[in-house]
């Protein structure tokens, strides 16, 4: 907060230089100085690399500003020998500082399964109020499409993402943006809005446009209003959960057509800088593939006073080793995404590229060429790493080929990797076509502390909870929820929706089951493949875990003893989402010709009846000679040709 | 044997009771259980307004300036006279009779003239002033001056002081009025244009259909979106206060325009858009060029990225302003001519306008990329509001021989100017709702599986009401209504047209219909007919019987 503050003041300062530039030129160049000393001076800690970016931009202002000066009061500046005090605030720029701001930012972890993890995160943030009226609206680096949704639907919070596979938390780890299989999104509206679902059904089509995906599925039998999971992620305090609306579609398949609309977004588009690797034939040939767009409202300044919108766009791919690495553990750009870098995005004032050498502090996992110098801490899930840094708006990062290829040669894949302390895992139990079970089962892996997690659970209306078979058992004994919120469901209008709070104590399993009944559809409410099952989406379990560095107490690292008796509060805990796996759950399924039989065999029987029905009522009946038997007739004709008369 | 024929009337009793109970409650039964839901539509009116006559009548003011008229010629003052004129477009479905004049001539013959440009006259009304040969107002080649309000100036000529009685002096006057009239409020191929897309007209020249097409169709919004295309990022660093230069130049006309439609403006600025055609080097002047039959390619590439609306349906009039990249530039456009066109900008009819704006008088010898740069708002607002009057289809008609027209103030707009466009648009909106409720109608007739539900009928009916309210505001000459009524029948016609609704049982075929009730009725029906037939062919024989008895 306090670099933040400085940088500031060091904008000021330079402003203030600068209209003296050329009054004073010796000057100037102090005060040049002294703002190059501020950014430095920035502490490295939790977000040394985000205050590293910060103060980015405020040297970027601080060269438009001077062409402005330099345009618009050359006589002043002539004559500039007056009051120099009042000037910054005298001279009124011709172009104007801009309001908005782009980064770009590519962190890459070997995983310890020898596959790689990266993550994309584009941010742009813009200095406007979409809540005004009848507004004209003018976008730079925002994307318009999006700013138009957020003015048109009054929303203040979205959050959307696409992933194809499961990310498998006990092989990788955390990820960065945790995010469930399929289509997830969740929006907060302003609560000025009075008809909330007209509004949602209406967005989630318009997304649906933007996006290429099937979000208008989304309707009001698969939307919850989740009471604690979900709480705003920018500012504002409003948490009425009315307006809040969360859904998910585990069946969405997410390809390219869902991928290059992502890519329009960005500013320069996949013409230049990071985007340049997204090319959506090596991207979908991993193992998980996830984009997300976030966006929300955030402080412009620590005084908090304007707001600022962010718009987040990240992808996050996990690499296969067996698949595209060919035995060999060798990791490059070009091999990953077949091409390298050579520039950054001109409009970001921000482009780099983080490796994630925690483990590999004396090289003995891996090898990393090029080599940097430049370094960066930071704590990132708990746990503090140490990254490797690219700053791709320095020339010299691209040496004299004028591209960047980054090589990562693996040596060794030993190495343990520490367990997360979270995860999650679901299955149906039980057998036949008419009930079932719900297992879900957490882990809590943390040696010796308890920790509350929040479940949500979102179940589709055909399968009917029985929601007195709720238990919630660890180590072998009931664990009471402290907090349930269950809502029931209606047929065909709303999902059953439960959220608990539960205590998960240290090192153990804790499993919550539930019975459930397989209802019976309409025949048109069958998918086209119905014998495939139908999906439940993830449970949604949020935390704030212990963090493993307040757990490092066993003093193996070289800490000062002064720092380490008491747990830092910024770094005792830290957010946590999980999802577990969507659930494929079979449901009766009739044979789809029965229509058509049951029409065919109600008519036959129908016919049969009233045939002879009518016959006994139509018919006339007269007694008729017996006609002679078999025997008989035989005879005659025997008899008939020996010449006899007949019997 | 008695009591076989008594039997066997039973069962012929038995078999005829069984058809009647079949035929009188059986097959209303059936017939009203498959029915489909159709809500009644007001048939005979929409059949009536596919044969419409259309009549627009504007009232014209005659003013006379003091010295125009004799002292005898004043003494039959106050007077009204209705002048029509008949103009036919015959088409298939549609014809439109324009009555467009009804003089009315105003008792104020000694009127100040000055207190009269101050009074506001309601949209669709002129006043014209008739002021006298020697009048030292208006240049002296010019015989009529069309002012920025509802007004035109008249010099009487010589010739036209022959006539005893008003009347007679209004006579002479009245080619030189409806020239007057032409215009400011509407001429026979205006409303041709207007009525294009519903009429057939036999094809006029080249130029007047280009004109019709320029414009986009009505609507009752439009989106302007601008948009800054740099290719070239890493030289160039635009600025445009394009927020500024909305607010001066584009939001007065718009606000003009308030009555014919709602605007939202839009802008975005566009990195690594290029254009779909690569410029061709001119060596003899060291710039780049793209001709004009290039030209129709260059949009495409970028459209992809221009993004719709996602906030709304109405049509967008794109407005780009290109910045040649900086290896690219300077880069002019060529018309056929292989001229270079002076504002160096072009526009794509119904799409928009692209400007290309070079900015190489910036670079330097020894310039550092990236150049700031901050472009010239003036320049680019001008080119693109003229744009926008064309594609709105302001049209700037060349006045006949001896009319002066007043330039256009700040608005970009003149009140009559404004009169035509809502003139223009309140006769195709007419046309429009109309086609679309006619085939509306005509489709529902057509196919009798389609559901009709109640709000369709509310829909139907309430564009019928107000199409029949615009025609009659029409004739009554007060544009205003007509042009507010007529949007009302587009908005309602085209919900209804587009119901999701309508198409739910538009697919079930009668052969997969008949496959599912052959069952039932091939085995009930057999026996019935059978027994029938039975019945009647034994009557037929007794009554045979009973003809040689007789004999």
């Amino acid at each position: 907060m306090a670099a933040h503050r400085c940088s500031f003041s060091a904008v000021l300062f330079a402003l203030w230089g600068l209209s003296l530039l050329t009054v004073a030129r010796g000057q100037e160049a102090t005060l040049e100085g002294n703002d190059r000393t501020a950014v430095v001076d920035n502490p490295e800690s939790v977000a040394g690399a985000a205050e590293q970016a910060a103060g980015q931009p405020a040297a970027e202002d601080r060269r438009w500003e001077a062409t402005a000066v330099e345009e618009v009061s050359p006589t002043e500046a002539g004559g500039g020998s007056d009051s120099p005090a009042p000037k910054p605030a005298a001279s009124p720029p011709s172009v104007p500082r801009p309001k908005d701001d782009f980064q770009e930012e590519l962190v890459i972890r070997p995983l310890h399964s020898g596959d790689i993890y990266t993550s994309f995160q584009f941010r742009t943030l813009w200095e406007t109020d979409f809540t005004r009226e009848n507004k004209v609206s003018h976008y730079r680096l925002f994307p318009k499409s999006l700013g138009q949704v957020i003015s048109k639907f009054s929303v203040r919070e979205l959050h959307i993402s696409f992933t194809q596979g499961y990310w498998r938390t006990m092989q990788w780890g955390q990820p960065y943006l945790p995010s469930p299989p399929g289509a997830e999104l969740w929006v907060w509206f302003q609560d000025s809005l009075t008809d909330v679902d007209g509004t949602w059904k209406e967005l989630t089509n318009v997304l649906s446009g933007i996006f290429c995906a099937s979000l208008n599925f989304i309707d009001s039998t698969n939307t919850v209003q989740p009471s604690a999971s979900f709480k705003p992620l920018g500012i504002g305090n409003v948490t009425d959960h009315r307006f809040l609306r969360y859904a998910t579609l585990p069946r969405e398949i997410v390809c390219t057509e869902n991928l290059t609309p992502w890519k329009k977004l960005l500013p320069c588009g996949s013409k230049a800088g990071l985007a340049v690797l997204l090319k959506s034939e090596k991207l979908f040939h991993s193992s998980f593939h996830s984009q997300a767009v976030h966006i929300r409202p955030v402080c412009k300044d620590d005084q908090c006073k304007t707001t600022s919108w962010e718009l987040r766009q990240t992808l996050n791919v996990v690499f296969d080793l067996h698949n595209s690495g060919q035995g060999k553990n060798e990791w490059s750009l070009f091999k990953m995404f077949s091409r390298t870098l050579t520039e950054a995005c001109p409009v970001a004032s921000s482009s780099k590229i983080y490796i994630d050498i925690t483990d590999n502090s004396q090289g003995e996992q891996f090898e990393l060429s090029p080599a940097t110098p430049l370094l960066s801490q930071a704590v990132v899930l708990g746990d503090r790493r140490t990254f490797s840094v690219y700053d791709l708006t320095q020339q010299i990062t691209f040496g004299t080929m004028r591209s960047l290829n980054l090589l990562i040669r693996g040596k060794s894949s030993q190495g343990d990797m520490l367990r997360p302390l979270l995860h999650a895992e679901r299955y149906v139990a039980g057998y036949g076509l008419q009930t079932g079970e719900i297992h879900t089962l957490m882990y809590n892996n943390h040696p010796y502390r308890s920790f509350p997690v929040l479940l949500l659970d979102s179940v589709p209306w055909y399968l009917r909870l029985y929601i007195h078979t709720l238990t919630v058992t660890s180590k072998g004994k009931d664990n009471k929820p402290s907090y349930i919120h269950y809502q029931p469901s209606k047929d065909r209008v709303r999902p059953h929706l439960l959220e608990m709070l539960v205590q998960l104590p240290p090192n153990s399993v804790t499993e919550v089951t539930l019975q459930f009944e397989r209802a019976l559809l309409k025949w048109t409410e069958y998918t086209p493949d119905p014998n495939h099952g139908f999906y439940v989406g993830s449970s949604v379990i949020s935390s704030l875990v212990p963090s493993i560095v307040a757990m490092d107490t066993n003093n193996s690292r070289e800490r000062p003893l002064f720092s380490s008796f008491f747990p830092s509060k910024e770094e005792s805990s830290y957010f946590v989402r999980v999802y577990t796996e969507p659930l494929l759950v079979n449901l009766p399924t009739p044979d789809f010709s029965m229509p058509y039989n049951v029409i065919c065999l109600t008519c036959t029987v129908v016919a049969v009846g009233y045939g002879s029905l009518y016959n006994l009522l139509t018919r006339s009946f007269q007694i008729e000679e017996p006609s002679p038997g078999l025997a008989k007739r035989i005879a005659n004709i025997i008899r008939k040709m020996r010449g006899v008369p007949p019997l | 044997m008695a009591t076989t024929e008594v039997e066997r009337r039973r069962g012929q009793l038995a078999a005829l009771s069984i058809a009647a109970v079949v035929i009188i409650v059986g097959v209303p039964l059936w017939w009203r259980t498959t029915e489909t839901y159709r809500a009644w539509l007001p048939v005979s009116q929409i059949k009536e307004l596919a044969k419409l006559q259309l009549h627009l009548s504007a009232d014209v003011e005659v003013v006379f300036a003091r010295g125009t008229v004799t002292p005898e010629q004043q003494k039959k003052v106050p007077l009204t006279q209705t002048q029509n004129m008949e103009h036919r477009v015959d088409g298939d479905s549609f014809n439109a009779i324009l009555t467009p004049m009804r003089l009315s001539n105003s008792a104020s013959v000694e009127a100040d003239l000055s207190l009269h440009t101050l009074s506001e006259s309601p949209s669709g009304s002129l006043v014209v002033y008739v002021i006298p040969e020697s009048s030292s107002l208006l240049p002296q080649n010019v015989d009529v001056y069309i002012g920025q309000r509802r007004t035109a100036l008249l010099r009487i000529g010589s010739q036209m002081r022959v006539g005893k009685t008003l009347e007679q002096l209004l006579a002479h006057m009245e080619p030189r009025i409806k020239q007057v009239l032409h215009v400011m409020s509407f001429s026979h191929t205006d409303i041709t244009a207007a009525l294009s897309n519903r009429v057939r007209i036999s094809p006029g020249n080249k130029e007047s259909i280009a004109d019709s097409m320029r414009a986009f169709k009505s609507s009752p919004g439009y989106e302007i979106t601008f948009s800054l295309l740099n290719p070239d990022p890493k030289s160039h660093r635009l600025h445009w206060d394009i927020e500024g230069a909305v607010e001066t130049y584009i939001q007065p006309l718009l606000t003009k325009l308030s009555p014919v439609a709602n605007f939202s403006i839009d802008s975005q600025t566009l990195y690594y858009a290029m254009l779909g055609v690569n410029p061709r080097f001119d060596s003899s002047r060291s710039t780049y060029t793209l001709n004009a039959d290039s030209l129709a390619h260059v949009i495409n590439p970028v459209e992809a990225r221009l993004g719709s609306n996602a906030a709304s349906s109405n049509p967008v009039l794109n407005f780009l302003l290109y910045i040649p990249d900086a290896h690219h530039s300077p880069l002019y456009i060529h018309d056929h001519k292989k001229q270079q066109v002076p504002t160096n900008a072009f526009h794509s009819p119904r799409w928009g306008g692209i400007m290309v704006y070079n900015v190489n008088e910036f670079y330097e010898v020894d310039t550092v990329f990236p150049v700031d740069i901050n472009i010239d708002m003036a320049k680019v607002m001008g080119v693109f509001l003229a744009q926008l009057r064309l594609l709105l289809g302001v049209q700037s008609s060349t006045p006949p021989p001896g009319f002066l027209v007043a330039p256009c103030g700040n608005a970009g707009l003149a009140d009559w100017e404004l009169d035509r466009l809502m003139w223009s648009r309140s006769v195709e909106n007419i046309a429009t709702a109309t086609t679309t409720i006619t085939s509306l109608a005509q489709l529902l007739d057509q196919i009798g599986n389609i559901v009709i539900n109640d709000n369709i009928a509310q829909q139907v009916s309430s564009a019928v009401t107000s199409l029949q309210l615009a025609v009659s505001e029409l004739e009554a000459g007060n544009l205003g209504f007509a042009l507010q009524y007529s949007k009302e029948a587009i908005l309602s016609s085209e919900r209804a047209f587009f119901d999701p609704s309508l198409l739910h049982l538009l697919y079930f075929p009668d052969d997969q219909k008949f496959a599912i009730y052959i069952p039932l009725f091939l085995p009930m029906c057999v026996p019935i007919l059978l027994s029938l037939l039975k019945i009647v062919s034994e009557a037929r024989q007794k009554h045979r019987e009973k003809k040689p008895k007789k004999d």
